[in-house]
């Protein structure tokens, strides 16, 4: 089971600023073990998917180009102050996760 | 809802849950998104990156910033912020041009999503960091280059 994300959300005047913390190694399948020299597997997430109060604001695709650990900021206007965030990931091992967030 | 969804983490109802959880929207099934269609990740060089991508001819854009450090010291983590204030922005790419496979990651703006992302990625080499920018059907690109000291692929 995937750790969980951090999810920061607060409103910067009429735009809400959210800040995703993603716990995952993203492997890009062409590092190589330090120890055996063998190539450590890809494994990374493919698709984040944002919402707020149940609506799709960010549909993201991701490859082993991004940071282990990945960072997300995005911002959504319309959104108010204790709406409901969720963001999820799914991984190419098919690996998911999903954690919520009001905005402050 | 909470409860549903514990069901489909945990993966204890099967195939059944998963399908009330796919229309129930609690889970997006795998679709071809317009940013970053799946494929495009695994070509190599700019030009078939591109390619895949289905971006011919992006137009120069000053009203794309891509906010990267001048010099990054550990390609593993570069900090990358794109923000696009053309009207309409529906989707932003991000390629780093010398990595392995360029592209790094594509997002696609919904509702009251703004044109801003910002994320980090890894950089194999010091190259130009672009960003392309879909709005109103067409598309615009803008780049800025990063110096790496230490790549962040590989090694």
């Amino acid at each position: 089971m995937a750790e969980p994300m951090k999810i920061r959300a607060t409103m910067q005047g009429d735009v809400a600023d959210v800040k995703v913390l993603m716990n995952h190694p993203m492997e890009t399948g062409l590092r190589k073990d330090a120890k055996t020299g063998q190539l450590v597997p890809a494994h990374h997430i493919n698709t984040v998917t944002a919402k707020v109060n149940g609506n799709v604001v960010l549909e993201g695709s991701m490859g082993g180009g991004v940071s282990k650990n990945p960072f997300l900021g995005f911002k959504v206007k319309g959104a108010k102050s204790g709406d409901t965030v969720e963001v999820s990931w799914e991984d190419n091992k098919g690996d998911k996760r999903t954690d919520t967030a009001k905005i402050a | 809802m909470n409860a549903l969804r514990r069901n489909v983490l945990k993966g204890a109802t099967g195939a059944g849950a998963v399908a009330v959880a796919v229309a129930a929207g609690l889970i997006t099934p795998a679709r071809v998104l317009a940013a970053a269609p799946r494929a495009a990740f695994d070509t190599k060089g700019m030009p078939d990156t591109l390619k895949a991508l289905g971006i011919s001819s992006p137009a120069d854009s000053k009203d794309i910033t891509i906010k990267a450090p001048d010099i990054a010291e550990n390609g593993a983590v570069v900090p990358v912020e794109v923000t696009s204030s053309i009207a309409g922005t529906s989707a932003i790419t991000i390629l780093a041009e010398k990595n392995n496979t360029p592209l790094v990651a594509g997002f696609d703006f919904k509702g009251g999503a703004q044109g801003f992302i910002s994320t980090r990625i890894k950089m194999a080499n010091t190259s130009l960091v672009r960003a392309v920018v879909t709005a109103g059907g067409k598309t615009y690109t803008a780049a800025k280059e990063v110096k790496v000291t230490i790549g962040g692929c590989g090694g």
